[in-house]
């Protein structure tokens, strides 16, 4: 009995004990993963500062933390045809006369056709991708204040290259913010000063272009200990101040659209400073757009590249689509330095005719030598079909010397965003358009070293208007995601110019003026009520 | 964490515990003795809940789970037993009771009477007899199992149980399956439900290597399933029991059985029921030279290859068992081994389980003290064959050979053009089995041990001490040869030397899950009633670490460098851990009034800080059958109104382990960015919701069981509401307002009602001859309530259910005021003769164009009715039994019908079709079309089983049967696919994208007992 007794005394302790032990278990409640990084740690560390810095210029190249997909950034749309460049790239060319695609996915067609509506998951990609970059460089100039980067003990010694960063930030944010500019006219908007769960205010087209040109010219102003950008030409893939000044040049260039005030003689300005910042146009035009072009003499040309690589910078958007998908038919895989074409993209008469025929290539102009017409019907007489239309052998995953990139999959190609015969054309523009601080001889000069580079024969002043710098930027610069802003500059987007499908006729027709604009996508109306509806959708 | 209501809960336990110490002290001695025994049933196994009185006295005991009692304090002297269950012929068994001695009661078996009802079930953290449970609790025994070639525990039970719909994902051996009970209450969130084995919840996450954790348990092994649906019987699991408890309990030993052997071998065959219907080679060839391309035309061959008969066989199935019980001294036992290995009908697809199991379950000091130890081991070898050859068998080209002379890629046909190989094109569907060689080595181990002590100075207060664990392991290679099609442009440069194709990987995943449970249970007669007090603590932890491998080249090149985490390990550890504090109150008046209460504060690591839920139930139940005016009642057996409420939790996001933690994620090597020349692994800022916490269903539920006839006739109804709130859902996050444009957060809310019936019914009982028919149906109706912040009329809902074709095309749509997961469709024009006319579609907004604004709402994945029965027959020796299963009303995006159009896109290779070319003759995709959306009805046979019971041909005793059964005998639908049943939520569910067939499979079985 005794036995029991204790036994039963000892049975109730151990009760008694498990219990009270219990509350303090709870203390397990709290559990990170054992690979967990956070800011804290990251933003304390100079060297982790960059690699968050890097992931501000990968948003533009990749879809997500794993390459080429896996661990999205955003989600609700296949990961790579969603990407940043490959979304930017098809609302600039397709909704054009300089491309078609032919597939059929989702509303794609309606993306082709100008005709559009808010619920379209490519227009709402273009903007989840904008805005995402512009979240993502907020939370980084929020974390890299320096009340932030002296309570982390950053050491003296790296303070002004983590301010560099913050500054690179901000130049990106800026980019996006143009963007949102340029498709949408506007948007959301919310700086590093709004807490993460603050639901933004909208601000119309011309107020962010206020602001992004006071950003962009307060980060110009910075001295070097304050977070002075890298001089041009410095590190390959930064962006630096050549970036920031081809940036304002196009806002400016493009700033009657956007606010209804010309501001030619401030694109001449900022085009002024890059054309002195020792950039040269690249012997050949081909190597501009082929696997080693952050290696070959388009290094000198290029002034912001976002860069890809076979090996390390793996995506199903970016250049992957771009090589790909104008790929097939006479326009071999091998050719294009890949496994195999996607069958997508071709392009349209209204773009080939510049060059003098549609139907073959112009013998005296290398730019026409990126036409395939064999095989392929030189019409778009239908959207669906790949042999409808020539195909552009423009961007391949060759290098220079004709050797195949490190991976037949992802190309090592890079993405030229801003390039210097844009600057030379937009100056040439501004010049036309009664800026002042250019002259008419030094715009005629750069026409010209863009032709003669191409073959082309020279051209006149009286033959340089308007109209043909809109056509040599078509020549130029087709397929590089400049044409639909182009058109709008020239009024010629919506009615006055028509090129096959748009409106979704053979012939094209003209279409609503409001489609210059696309809508805010109604899902992002939905989550946040402060934002209205641009005219006519 | 110190929580306020804690502190409060562990005061009352420890008031508790006090307040029973001072009963104890009542204590007093006299000449007495104690009486034990085991109450078996004619099957030698124990029963539980079995009322035992010493006649003429108050004393008297319940049997435990294995059937076995103590009545202590028995005076002295000659008494007779009263051995009484509803259900079974009560006995009465005289007894000598020697002071301080313990007397052993010899018991004949008990014979089963005219009803069923007083069968003890199990229930969460104990067991209760059926006519005292108040809430919605189904338990299906080994008699009642899905018989047959059964490979995973969860099938047992397919069709039997009303309101739970049980989707396997396909025909593979060892496929995943998906449980949902009432309809599920989860968007994002999981919807499959808690699985208790034995006492310990097991994990359900997927694991590397293993398509289903469950088919790691042995179905031999099991004796029980019991089905928790409503919340008044889940809620004392708190968090994970939204989605309803499945509590599986395995054989055991029996108190002073002797010694017993079982030996059963099944050998079965399955072949593929049904073949998608495709154009043959001579079709085919037909329609290309129609609609084809020049090129198309040229490309077109010569051979006569029916792709799906290539990659199917006959597959064949062996099922060895063997199992040992008996009780040595007081510690009865029951060992057991299996070894199952089954075919896939897909060539070179097979899996080999080996499995063993131990249960000891010794009674010591005088009954007070019952153990149970449980351990389960197994060990699968899989032997996976590429899935995608299933699909590509329909697509490829019927009038190619399958070797072509010359084939650079390991001798098998394929589309090249002048650059080689085609990458869009379909892969040889036998190039693709043949090439592949990925084999997986998964071990579980689920083991536990139970300590029931009867704390002997208080009558009715015991106290249960539940230690166990839960372990996985997965293990797997990959090997694809160099010159394989699938893989051969993987390629790498290094140092100017290429190197390429074919892949040599391996995988891995651990899963390990502990768990600690303690609880008192305190039962006595308090004022006209039985009162049952049950409090308890319960922690338990889920890990789970991936492992980050080198993605190799055939040649074993390093193609991509294995990936270091941020703290730089090659290993990335999740960790769940769950806290519980839980209380329920039983009581019952006369078994005439039963009050059931619960009640449990539940903590997650998943969100931090709001940790802790709390889920209150309660329940009601009138049982009519103990009044006096049916007691005496023959026409009547059984009669019992029940009405419940309840709250539940829902914390499962899967792999989502820590959506309320800031933190940044590193990139891998193959999404890094440059600087000058060099790469940077880039670090991204994630998308986190500090606020997230419970998702909370809250359930109304009423239900009425009834026995006819003596009991011949029984069963039971019940309707439920289940309103789910604060829905664990990805939403749209206002840009810039998060770090990414969705995130999951607790927005939303959704209803299931429905109706659940099941009937039994005794057709014929006689010494001879038996027949039994059971039928159960539910209906259940599911709309989502609320889905978003802001009710904006602009919103379309959230688009669901990518297909097949395309990139990014979703065919579903969540929107408030309909099903999850409703197809969103454009409405079809037929011409006079009743043909889909191409392109045309219904301008249903009438703004004079076709587009995505012209789709509705048609129809939803979810069958409105699932019906199961079956009928079990014995005459003599020989015993028939069948199940058959129907859903009804459950539509099916049949994608490879929509598929079937003809693509004059494609360029050096041709894709085939199903006839349903010939009806619609589309020549360009019509994926929005509503005439691809299918009524997926269907009246299924699970299965039939012939046995014939030879008796005690050895010995007396012995007993051998011969069974011989058939599974998925037919397939009633009007689908025009191969298999409507699919996956019954989560992505897919609905969309028919070519799964892997599900046999038909005849099976031959012996089982010999000893």
């Amino acid at each position: 009995m005794q036995r029991n007794f204790t036994r039963t005394l000892g049975m109730m302790a151990m009760a008694a004990g498990l219990l009270a032990l219990a509350p303090s278990c709870t203390k397990d409640l709290n559990q990170a993963p054992d690979y967990a990084a956070t800011s804290n740690v990251v933003y304390a560390d100079p060297a982790q500062i960059q690699q968050v810095l890097a992931r501000l210029y990968a948003t533009f190249a990749v879809s997500g933390q794993t390459g080429p997909a896996g661990s999205p950034d955003i989600s609700g749309i296949d990961e790579g045809f969603s990407n940043y460049i490959r979304q930017y790239w098809q609302l600039q060319e397709i909704t054009t006369d300089e491309a078609v695609i032919g597939w059929n996915d989702g509303t794609l067609p309606q993306v082709n056709t100008l005709q559009w509506n808010a619920d379209n998951e490519f227009v709402r990609a273009t903007y989840d991708r904008v805005f995402y970059e512009v979240g993502l460089c907020n939370e980084f100039i929020r974390q890299t204040s320096d009340a932030n980067l002296s309570s982390r003990g950053i050491p003296a010694a790296s303070l002004s290259t983590v301010r560099q960063y913050r500054s690179e930030a901000r130049l990106l944010r800026a980019l996006s913010y143009w963007h949102a500019i340029d498709l949408f006219g506007g948007g959301p908007f919310a700086t590093e000063t709004d807490a993460i769960g603050t639901t933004p205010q909208y601000r119309k087209g011309a107020d962010m272009f206020t602001y992004v040109e006071s950003e962009l010219k307060a980060i110009d102003a910075l001295d070097d200990t304050n977070g002075a950008l890298l001089a041009p030409r410095g590190i390959y893939a930064h962006a630096d101040k050549a970036v920031l000044w081809t940036l304002l040049t196009k806002l400016y260039l493009n700033a009657k659209v956007y606010t209804g005030t010309d501001r030619s003689t401030d694109a001449i300005t900022y085009a002024n400073k890059v054309l002195s910042a020792g950039y040269t146009l690249s012997p050949s035009y081909a190597n501009l757009f082929l696997a080693d072009n952050n290696t070959n003499n388009a290094r000198n040309e290029v002034i912001f590249p976002i860069t890809f690589d076979g090996t390390r910078t793996q995506t199903y958007g970016g250049m992957t689509y771009l090589v790909h998908a104008p790929n097939g038919r006479a326009y071999t895989a091998t050719q294009a330095g890949i496994d195999g074409g996607w069958s997508g993209l071709r392009t349209k008469p209204a773009l080939t005719s510049k060059f003098g025929s549609t139907t073959a290539r112009n013998p005296s102009d290398v730019r026409s030598q990126l036409f395939v017409f064999q095989g392929q019907n030189p019409n778009v007489d239908t959207l669906g079909q790949f042999t409808s239309g020539p195909l552009i052998a423009k961007y391949r995953n060759v290098t220079s010397t004709g050797a195949p990139g490190s991976n037949l999959t992802f190309p090592d190609t890079d993405f030229p965003m801003f390039r210097l015969a844009d600057v030379m054309l937009m100056y040439a523009e501004a010049v036309l358009r009664g800026g002042t601080g250019g002259s008419a001889t030094q715009a005629l000069a750069y026409v010209n070293q863009i032709r003669t580079r191409a073959g082309a024969p020279a051209t006149t002043a009286a033959a340089l208007t308007l109209n043909s710098i809109l056509d040599e930027r078509a020549r130029e610069l087709f397929w590089e995601g400049h044409r639909r802003t182009d058109l709008i500059r020239f009024g010629v987007y919506t009615s006055g110019y028509n090129w096959a499908y748009k409106g979704g006729v053979a012939s094209g027709r003209d279409v609503e003026t409001f489609r210059s604009l696309f809508p805010i996508p109604n899902t992002d109306r939905v989550a946040n009520p402060n934002l209205p509806q641009n005219p006519g959708y | 964490m110190k929580h306020p209501y804690l502190e409060k809960l562990r005061f009352l336990c420890l008031v508790l515990i006090g307040l029973l110490g001072c009963v104890a002290s009542a204590w007093a001695q006299s000449s007495t003795g104690i009486v034990t025994g085991t109450v078996t049933d004619a099957k030698k196994e124990g029963l539980p809940g079995v009322t035992v009185l010493i006649d003429g006295t108050t004393l008297g005991s319940s049997t435990n789970v294995d059937g076995t009692f103590t009545i202590p304090n028995v005076p002295a002297g000659p008494h007779t037993l009263v051995i009484s269950f509803v259900g079974y012929n009560s006995v009465r068994q005289p007894i000598t009771v020697t002071a301080g001695q313990t007397t052993r009661a010899s018991l004949p078996a008990l014979t089963e009477n005219a009803t069923a009802l007083g069968e003890a079930v199990v229930i969460g953290y104990g067991t209760a007899r059926k006519q005292d449970v108040t809430g919605a609790v189904e338990q299906i025994s080994e008699k009642q199992f899905v018989k047959g070639q059964v490979t995973n525990p969860e099938q047992l039970v397919q069709g039997k149980v009303a309101g739970v719909q049980i989707t396997t994902s396909g025909g593979a051996p060892g496929a995943a399956t998906q449980i949902l009970i009432r309809g599920g209450s989860s968007l994002t969130g999981s919807n499959q439900p808690l699985i208790v084995i034995d006492g310990v919840p097991v994990d359900n996450t997927g694991l590397a290597g293993a398509s289903n954790p469950l088919s790691l348990i042995n179905p031999n092994d099991i004796e029980s399933i019991t089905v928790l649906k409503d919340a008044s019987s889940t809620a004392i699991y708190g968090v994970r029991a939204s989605n309803g408890v499945i509590l599986v309990t395995t054989k055991h030993g029996v108190q002073g059985d002797t010694f017993h052997v079982n030996a059963s071998t099944q050998m079965s065959l399955a072949t593929p029921a049904k073949y998608v219907p495709v154009l043959t080679a001579d079709q085919f060839r037909d329609v290309v030279n129609q609609y084809g391309t020049a090129g198309q035309k040229a490309t077109l061959g010569t051979a006569n290859t029916d792709w799906q008969r290539e990659i199917y066989r006959t597959a064949y199935t062996a099922d060895n068992n063997v199992s040992f019980s008996g009780a040595a001294g007081v510690v009865p036992y029951r060992i057991s081994t299996g070894y199952l290995y089954q075919e896939g009908i897909l060539k070179r697809n097979d899996l080999k389980r080996y499995t063993g199991a131990i249960n000891l379950s010794p009674v010591l000091l005088n009954g007070d003290l019952r153990i149970d130890l449980n351990v389960k081991g197994s060990w699968i070898d899989n032997n996976f064959s590429d899935q995608s050859a299933v699909g590509a068998a329909i697509n490829f080209d019927p009038t190619q050979p399958i070797y072509a002379p010359n084939s650079p890629f390991g001798g098998y046909y394929e589309s090249t053009n002048s650059s080689g190989l085609i990458t869009l094109a379909t892969r040889n569907p036998i190039g693709l089995i043949n090439q592949q060689r990925n084999r997986s080595s998964v071990k579980r181990s689920i083991g536990n041990v139970q300590v029931n002590y009867k704390l002997p100075f208080v009558p009715g207060l015991s106290a249960n001490v539940n230690l166990g664990y839960d372990v996985q392991r997965g293990r797997g290679t990959n090997l694809i040869p160099a010159n394989a099609a699938s893989n051969y442009f993987r390629q790498i440069t290094t140092n100017g030397v290429v190197r390429q194709g074919g892949l040599n990987n391996q995988y891995a995943q651990d899963l390990t899950n502990t768990i600690l449970e303690a609880y008192l249970k305190y039962e006595r007669t308090v004022g006209p009633g039985k009162l049952d007090l049950l409090a308890g603590y319960s922690y338990q932890k889920f890990q789970n670490r991936n492992y980050s491998f080198d993605d190799n080249l055939a040649d074993g090149t390093v193609y991509v460098a294995a990936v270091p985490s941020y703290s730089g390990a090659f290993t990335y550890l999740n960790t769940n851990v769950l806290i519980g504090f839980y209380g329920r109150l039983n009581y019952n008046i006369g078994d005439k009034y039963l009050f059931t209460g619960t009640f449990r504060a539940d903590g997650t690591s998943r969100f931090n800080p709001n940790h802790f839920g709390y889920f209150p139930s309660g329940a009601f139940a009138w049982r009519l059958k103990g009044e006096n005016f049916l007691k005496n009642s023959t026409a009547i057996s059984e009669l019992k109104i029940r009405l419940n409420y309840g709250q539940t939790g829902q914390q499962d996001l899967g792999n989502n382990y820590y959506p309320f933690l800031a933190s940044l994620t590193l990139s891998n090597n193959t999404a890094q960015y440059q600087f000058g020349n060099q790469f940077f692994r880039t670090l991204r800022s994630d998308q986190y919701n500090p606020g997230i916490t419970w998702e909370t269903t809250t359930t109304y539920g009423a239900g009425l069981d009834y026995g006819f006839a003596g009991g011949r006739v029984y069963g039971s109804v019940d309707v439920y509401r289940r309103d789910t709130k604060d829905l664990l859902n990805t939403i749209n996050i206002s840009a810039l307002a998060g770090l990414s444009n969705s995130g999951v957060f607790n927005v939303g809310s959704l209803t299931n009602r429905g109706v659940e019936i099941s009937s039994n019914l005794d057709l014929v009982r006689g010494d001879k001859v038996n027949i039994t028919i059971n039928a159960n149906a539910t209906y259940n109706e599911n709309k989502l309530t609320r889905l978003t912040t802001s009710n904006s009329s602009s919103d379309v809902g959230q688009p669901t259910g990518g297909i097949s074709g395309g990139v990014g095309n979703n065919i579903q749509v969540n929107t408030v005021g309909y099903p999850t997961q409703a197809f969103y469709v454009n409405r079809q024009v037929y011409d006079s003769n009743g043909q889909p006319l191409q392109g045309v579609y219904v301008d249903t907004n009438g703004d004079g164009t076709i587009n995505s604004t012209d789709r509705y709402r048609y129809k939803s994945p979810r069958p409105q009715w699932i019906l199961g029965g079956g009928a079990n027959a014995s005459y003599k020796g020989f015993n028939l039994a069948f199940t058959l299963r129907a859903n009804l009303g459950n539509y099916v995006y049949n994608n490879v019908r929509a598929n079937s159009y003809y693509d004059q896109n494609s360029s050096g290779f041709v894709s085939n079709k199903t006839q349903e070319f010939l009806a619609s003759r589309f020549t360009s995709a019509q994926y929005f079309s509503d005439y691809f959306v299918e009524n997926g009805s269907f009246l299924r046979l699970q299965n039939a089983t012939l046995g014939y019971n030879f008796g005690a041909i050895i010995k007396k005793g012995t007993t051998l049967t011969l069974t011989a059964a058939g599974q998925n005998l037919f397939l009633i639908t009007k689908y025009k696919g191969l298999d409507p049943e699919l996956n019954a939520f989560g992505s897919g569910a609905g969309i028919d994208n070519t799964i892997y067939p599900r046999a038909r499979t005849f099976t031959i079985g012996l089982n010999l007992g000893l």
